[in-house]
């Protein structure tokens, strides 16, 4: 019990003085403000708005920013966000829901940074969790990473959307192409020239899209060159037992569109094989009637860069799998040392080169250091986090690479129980794994030539191979 | 706090937003109280002159900058104002003005901010607020009107009633801005208030895909609870059918599944289905929030043979990150133990991979427990044998815990696992050994009596085994199952004895337990060393130990104070126990619905509202009829029907103006001959201010029986009607009596009639929304509409202008739009109506000098293509400027884009010199604005040349009602809808300009308008004939919007590109 107390304690301390001070006009008000008839109303029915605050917090567990959406709960709620942080000795197993005596505490965590949420009442979470990855999102797109520097470096125009983007606690505006609108994103040139003349990132155009019915497309874009460039990237999961054949293989794929076109341009991008994609979800600006007539992706595209589809091709289709894997990995009884031996050759890679090879292993914690050669590449050993990674680059059928060698265990320690399993990072250019091809994409509305490209990748996603 | 820069929001900083902000608005309006701050600011005084300039760039350039500064102070005010009430109170003023501002985002935050400040003063202004704005033009305002209702109603819970007023009447809005937003309201303020859904539900239903996703996820919670308190369960099914009715479902063929529906005694309320049906696209939903909605939908209220596709769409979401999965695998996890079925095809995909955090890797395990059955169990259990390995011991413990789950669950494999467990006894780690015990313990418990050896070879690890846990499950093991191994017992017994001391409180517990049995089942060998643990644990420091050593003591050492209960004391001890129950924990969590908070915390969250189960009798179902009615009545061309029949006048006057074409005849003469009724109907009318006519009989038709009565009174009252009105109609054209007829005959399907088949219609079939409903009530109504039109014969004067056209000239898929929507029987009817006449607009086709002396111009006469239907008809005029005769003109080559096609005109056999001839000629253009390319030739040469038709050309102009286009309008919103803000100088806009300008651009008909503010053209394409509809609405200031509705979103996007230069020139 005492434990628990001085960790609060020495939260408060921390958020104290190192909590850079963002927001003490915020804060500091926030104990004394919870009056008036709102605080009343706290506990009556139907008077939760769907996200009452936010905090973010840093990987020390400090609260560097908070925003509230109505009235100001006091950051001392984060101690049951702390409390269940500590509980979950990792950070990935901090339970997304929280119950408190007087809130719920939904977080995410992404980048190093949680975020968490203050609710009230009864609401979906997915909702609150798809929302704090919009904002994250967001984030992301607005200052090139969600980090605990960017956000503190642009910290008004982080109010600035967040105040956008959540009404009383209703998501608002979250399209990013929108929030442009609103608020311009930061470049350097405009910092300086705002400091100078004092204006601020605020757009000076008027949020038109938000008024249309294609609320994900600017009004007037105009581009010199018009390009439109589509992604197809696949991803393969798959759990690979310890003999080499396939427990589990899925493919996973997406289409990232970059679009860069004058006016209002409609599109249909049409596959030669549309039957491959099982299970498919759309952008929104994707016309799902003709998708189900015609299997044709039809669409008036948003401005930039944006996910048009993501697929999954049924893991009832065959899935290839372009590498395998030799493996040999033991450890004496009564002995402290190991033999590590790994090689990688390809497998039905369609003939192309298998590039960006990487090799990621957990290894068991009484392993104390490894003492290994490639034939190609490079290793790493993290003796703390007793993670190795061999980054073995490109794969020539000629000379397969290999990683052999000792592993010297903890001495006395019993030996582990089961060998690690080996996560397998690959990317093969100009193939779609599926064999989806995009057969065209055709312009409507606008009379210019756009430059059209089509680019494939396959990639490994959740690639595990058992030993 | 000095250390950082970025101070946001500070008082210094906000303090000069305010001064800024206030500034921006008496710049605005010039009366403004606030413009002493004005001098000394720079910025602002280009701000002023930028105001004052001629150029009508530089003004909005201003503008636009007020804007930004002006929510800088929003965002101020709103954080400042409960602390600061009498300064937040200056500006109330300001946001008062604001709110009539001509700039819809500007009206729409100044709301947005004056109902964030929660001063319980303004309580008042702000109800007035949104009640203003709650009936804005701007559809975005009214969202905003929305919002503010739930901030008012938490700053002040006394306005719940009018807020209510407010929340039904932007409920009717059918902007699918407004949707997502007024349900929210609607869930905050009353969710209670399930009656002001029933008018909108089939509305919502179908506005549903295309609202915000966050809207759709309310939405979809809301109708979910709706449909569980207004439709009877269609749980009830026999099991044997779910095979056959999933195939037909899956089938768009729904012909088929009306037929087959038939046959069974359960009816699906067509409303349910079409709740269901409105609801599958969004399982595609990149958002997870969305996708999660519509699978707890189709759990919690879809028959239960279709709710399995929603577990793709599930499975797909567990690519996402940690916090989506862990929602979503929750929620399988409940879904699973229900209908293993659902979710066995993807078994696969919940098999743990060694980076999944702790949190998924159980759930995952959970999940897979409950898919286990005896065809998939060998390959699970292969599985479990690598899981039981997991460097991650805690996923262990779990795996072997699910091991004997599994091996409770399926007979078959008891066996199997529990041998499987014995051998875990071995392992090295001693966590899972303990597991592995605890496991064995509750197995053994359910069948001990063959087990000996078992519990002799977990005997031998007390030796080795230390966790807690484990020890004591196996003496109580051992104990519990005495009189099978009595040699062992008293040894083990013995060897506790001497570690007593130095065991945990929980062995310790277990050893006194085992010292009690034995000593009741074999005191020979016992008795000694029970007495000396028994000596040990009275002096434990643990109060717990030394309690039960005294109870133990005085339960089975005999003597003279021990009671009655020392008989007893062995069936005390070793009473039958029940064997454990091995249960999911996601076992009763289903009685929350899925996809809420309260389900995944597994306790009642504050505000949850329970999901209730299905009513035996389905309530009276024609409550949300009321659109069927009151849309078919749109669809009457009242304008022309008011201004005819006296007794409709009631009527007229309690409705608003925009909407007074709503009064529809027969509404009218019935409220004139029933006087019974009247009064009923004329209060509910004064009420609903919009559609009001339909309203009181959707409020009067609680009872179907009072219903049919009406109706067939009604129906004859149509009749008599129409002879009465034989004098006065003569200028109605063809249509509208048509459709009146029409009309009124869709309302008669109940009653008796000279049609054999409505009558065998029951009252509650006739509300049927399946498309093989619509179809038939459709032919239903057009023979009904011959009839009438035979009988009325006298009625109408045939106009001969407007061509009628004999079917109506909507597209296939508008057809199929329109049988989505399952609103009516009837459809509106289209006609071409004459061009209004535009100086013709000629275009080179041929110049003189390049034709060397012949010359062509084209141009478009706008009049109907004779050549064929889908084709524009073009004029070609042919001059001859050369001295001789040019011979033999003709068309050759034709290159024609795929699908176009072209009728040329006759070859000319000569042109004079000086000579000038039109021809015409009919190209389809397909709907698009390709070029048609040709040559033009003479005896001697040939010309290429081109006609690329002006978008305006494709299209012909529709008479059609302001009701009639504003029903239309409201069903190609979404994708189908382009809009723009045009901004020019309010004085160039008399109506009759606006409409030159437009007709000049596009081939449109003017459709008359009730309000002088908003202009609408209608048009049909020429070859597909889908409607464009064009609305112009002028603004308060100098701004106009640009509204274009039609299916072909590209003709309809490039039409608002040619017309906004035409409408924004001065």
């Amino acid at each position: 019990m005492s434990e628990v107390v001085s960790f609060k304690l020495s939260v408060r301390q921390s958020t104290g003085h190192s909590n850079c001070g963002v927001l003490t006009a915020f804060s500091a008000a926030s104990a004394s403000v919870r009056r008036g008839p709102g605080a009343e109303s706290l506990t009556g029915p139907g008077l939760g708005k769907m996200i009452h605050s936010l905090f973010l917090i840093n990987c020390s567990g400090d609260i560097f920013l908070e925003k509230h959406w109505k009235s100001v709960v006091s950051q001392s709620v984060c101690d049951y966000f702390f409390e269940a942080q500590e509980k979950a000795a990792d950070v990935e197993n901090v339970p997304p829901v929280i119950s408190t005596p007087h809130h719920y505490l939904i977080s995410i965590y992404r980048d190093k940074l949680f975020f968490v949420s203050v609710i009230q009442t009864e609401v979906p979470p997915l909702f609150v969790i798809e929302f704090l990855h919009r904002v994250a999102d967001t984030f992301q797109d607005y200052f090139g990473e969600c980090s605990e520097a960017a956000i503190k470096d642009n910290v008004v125009i982080v109010y600035e959307l967040l105040e956008e983007m959540l009404d009383n606690g209703f998501p608002l505006a979250t399209e990013s192409n929108i929030l442009k609108e609103l608020i311009k994103p930061p470049t350097i040139l405009r910092s300086v020239v705002n400091s100078i003349t004092g204006s601020s990132n605020v757009g000076d155009t008027l949020p038109t899209g938000q008024l249309s019915n294609i609320p994900w497309r600017r009004a007037g874009v105009k581009y010199t060159n018009n390009e439109a460039y589509f992604d197809v990237v696949e991803e393969i999961d798959a759990i690979i037992d310890k003999s080499g054949s396939t427990v589990f293989a899925e493919i996973q794929g997406v289409i990232d569109a970059c679009i860069k076109l004058s006016g209002m341009p409609d599109l249909s991008l049409s596959f030669m094989n549309p039957r491959l994609l099982d299970d498919v979800s759309f952008h929104p600006c994707i016309r799902f009637k003709r998708w189900e007539s015609e299997r044709v992706l039809s669409f008036i595209p948003p401005d930039g860069n944006f996910r048009l589809i993501s697929y999954r091709v049924s893991s009832q289709n065959l899935v290839a799998i372009p590498v395998y894997v030799k493996h040999s990995i033991s450890f004496k009884e009564n002995s402290s040392c190991g033999r590590f031996d790994v090689t990688i050759g390809p497998k039905q890679n369609m003939g192309k080169t298998i590039e960006g090879v990487t090799v990621t292993v957990h290894m068991p914690k009484v392993v104390l250091n490894m003492n290994l050669t490639p034939t190609q590449g490079s290793y790493t050993f993290d003796p703390v986090t007793k993670v190795l990674t061999w980054d073995v680059g490109k794969i020539t059928p000629q000379k397969l690479p290999s990683l052999k060698g000792l592993v010297n265990l903890q001495s006395g320690a019993p030996k582990p129980e089961e060998n690690p399993s080996l996560n397998i990072q690959f990317k093969i250019q100009q193939l779609a794994i599926s064999g989806l091809k995009v057969n065209r994409l055709d312009m409507y509305g606008e009379k210019y030539k756009p430059f059209k490209g089509v680019k494939y990748v396959t990639k490994a996603g959740k690639f595990q191979v058992r030993t | 706090m000095s250390s950082n820069s970025f101070a946001y929001n500070e008082q210094s900083g906000g303090g000069e937003a305010t001064e800024l902000g206030q500034e921006a608005t008496s710049t605005i309006s010039p009366s403004g109280a606030f413009g002493l701050f004005s001098s000394d600011l720079k910025k602002n005084e280009d701000l002023k002159q930028m105001l004052e300039s001629n150029k009508d760039s530089a003004k909005l350039d201003a503008m636009k900058r007020i804007v930004g500064i002006k929510k800088l102070v929003y965002v101020y005010l709103v954080r400042y104002a409960e602390e600061q009430q009498d300064l937040a109170l200056l500006s109330i003023s300001t946001f008062q003005r604001a709110l009539k501002d001509p700039n819809q985002l500007i009206r729409a935050s100044a709301l947005r901010v004056l109902s964030s400040i929660r001063v319980p003063i303004i309580v008042p202004i702000m109800m007035l607020a949104i009640k203003e704005a709650a009936a804005d033009l701007s559809p975005y305002v009214r969202k905003n009107a929305a919002h503010a209702i739930q901030k008012l109603y938490s700053l002040d819970p006394e306005q719940k009633e009018m807020l209510i007023e407010v929340i039904e009447k932007l409920l009717k809005d059918k902007s699918i801005l407004v949707a997502g937003s007024v349900v929210m309201a609607f869930e905050e303020v009353c969710p209670d208030r399930i009656d002001l859904i029933h008018k909108n539900y089939r509305k919502l239903c179908n506005l549903l895909v295309d609202v915000e996703e966050w809207g759709q996820v309310v939405i979809i919670h809301m109708l979910t609870r709706y449909a569980r308190t207004q439709f009877v369960s269609p749980w009830r099914e026999d099991d044997g059918l779910e095979d056959n009715e999933k195939s037909f479902y899956d089938s768009d063929d729904e012909q088929k599944e009306k037929t087959d529906k038939r046959k069974k005694p359960y009816t699906m309320d067509p409303d349910h289905r079409l709740l269901i049906r409105n609801t599958k696209p969004l399982l595609q939903s990149r958002n997870a929030a969305v996708v999660m909605a519509v699978a707890q939908l189709y759990w919690h209220i879809s028959p239960k043979s279709e709710a399995g596709i929603i577990s793709k769409s599930l499975v797909r979401l567990l690519r996402s990150n940690r916090e989506v999965q862990y929602i979503v695998l929750q929620n399988i996890a409940t879904m699973s133990i229900q209908r293993k079925g659902m979710f066995e095809p993807y078994l696969k995909s919940f098999y743990v991979r060694s980076t999944d955090p702790t949190m998924i890797k159980t759930l995952k395990l959970e999940i897979l427990t409950n898919l286990a059955n005896e065809a998939n169990i060998s390959t699970l259990l292969r599985e479990f044998q690598t899981y039981v390995k997991s460097q991650d011991k805690q996923f262990a413990a779990a795996t072997i815990q699910t091991i004997g789950r599994c091996a409770t669950n399926i007979s078959e494999v008891t066996d199997t696992c529990l041998s499987g467990l014995v051998c875990l006894l071995s392992n090295r780690d001693e966590i899972v050994v303990a597991e592995s015990v605890v496991v064995i313990k509750k197995l053994l418990q359910m069948q001990p009596a063959q087990h000996g050896e078992i519990i002799k070879h977990m005997a031998k690890l007390l030796d080795s085994i230390t966790v807690p846990v484990a020890r004591a499950s196996i003496l109580w093991l051992i104990g519990e199952n005495c009189e099978r191994v009595p040699k062992i017992a008293p040894d083990v017994l013995r060897k506790m004895a001497k570690s007593f001391t130095s065991e945990d409180d929980l062995v310790k517990l277990q050893i006194l337990n085992l010292g009690a049995k034995l000593y009741l089942t074999n005191s020979k060998q016992t008795k000694l060393l029970t007495q000396y643990i028994l000596n040990l644990g009275k002096y434990d420091q643990n109060y717990d130990i030394r309690d039960r050593t005294r109870f133990i003591r005085q339960l089975i050492v005999p003597n003279e104070k021990s009671g009655a209960l020392s008989k007893y004391a062995k069936k005390i001890f070793l009473a039958q126990k029940p064997a454990p129950l091995l249960e999911s924990p996601f076992k009763d969590r289903d009685h929350f619905q899925l996809g809420t908070l309260s389900h995944t915390l597994n306790a009642k969250a504050a505000g949850y509202l329970e999901l209730s189960n299905w009513p035996e009798v389905a309530p009276d179902p024609s409550v949300r009829n009321v659109e069927v009615i009151d849309l078919a009545k749109e669809w009457t061309p009242a304008g022309k029907a008011k201004n005819e029949n006296p007794t409709k006048k009631f009527y007229s006057e309690s409705e608003e103006e925009e909407d007074s074409s709503d009064s529809s005849s027969d509404s009218g003469s019935e409220s004139g001959s029933e006087s019974g009724e009247e009064d009923e109907e004329g209060d509910s009318s004064e009420d609903s201010s919009e559609d009001s006519s339909s309203e009181p009989e959707s409020e009067s038709g609680h009872q179907s029986d009072t219903e049919n009565r009406r109706a067939a009174k009604r129906n004859s009252k149509t009749k008599g009607k129409g002879d009465s009105k034989d004098g006065k109609k003569e200028n109605e054209k063809s249509k509208t009596s048509d459709s009146s007829n029409a009309e009124s005959s869709s309302v008669e399907e109940s009653s008796s009639d000279s049609e054999s088949e409505s009558e065998s219609e029951s009252e509650s079939e006739s509300r049927k929304v399946t498309k093989e409903k619509e179809k038939k009530a459709k032919q239903d109504r057009n023979r009904l509409a011959t009839d009438a039109s035979l009988l009325d014969l006298d009625d109408f004067n045939p106009v001969s202008t407007p061509v009628a056209l004999p079917t109506p000239a909507l597209s296939p898929s508008l057809i199929a739009d329109l049988e989505g929507l399952n609103l009516s029987t009837s459809s509106s009817v289209i006609s071409v109506s004459t061009p209004v006449f535009v100086p013709m607009k000629t275009h080179v086709l041929l110049h003189r000098m390049s034709g060397k002396g012949l010359a062509a111009h084209y141009s478009f006469p706008r009049q109907p293509c004779i050549f064929g239907d889908k084709m524009v008809s073009v004029q070609i005029t042919l001059n001859n400027t050369t001295d001789k005769k040019i011979e033999n003109i003709h068309i050759r080559e034709k290159k024609l884009p795929i699908g176009m096609q072209m009728h040329v005109f006759n070859p000319i056999e000569s042109l004079e010199p000086e000579g000038s001839i039109t021809v015409s000629m009919g190209i389809d253009f397909c709907d698009s604005t390709q070029t048609a390319s040709f040559q033009l030739c003479t005896k001697d040469d040939c010309f290429s040349v081109n006609i690329q038709p002006p978008v305006g050309e494709l299209l012909l102009p529709v008479a059609m009602s302001e009701k009639d286009f504003k029903k239309e309008q409201g069903m190609l919103t979404g994708m189908n809808e382009t809009s723009a803000t045009i901004i020019t100088a309010p004085q160039n806009f008399p109506p009759s300009v606006i409409l030159q300008k437009v007709i000049n651009v596009a081939n449109a008909g003017v459709v008359p308008s009730g309000q002088d503010n908003i202009h609408r053209f209608a048009a049909k394409t020429v070859h597909s004939g889908s409607l464009m509809l064009v609305t112009v609405e002028l603004k308060e200031g100098s701004t106009a919007q640009l509204i274009i509705n039609t299916e072909k979103t590209v003709i309809g996007s490039v039409l608002l590109r040619e017309l906004k230069p035409v409408l924004s020139q001065g």
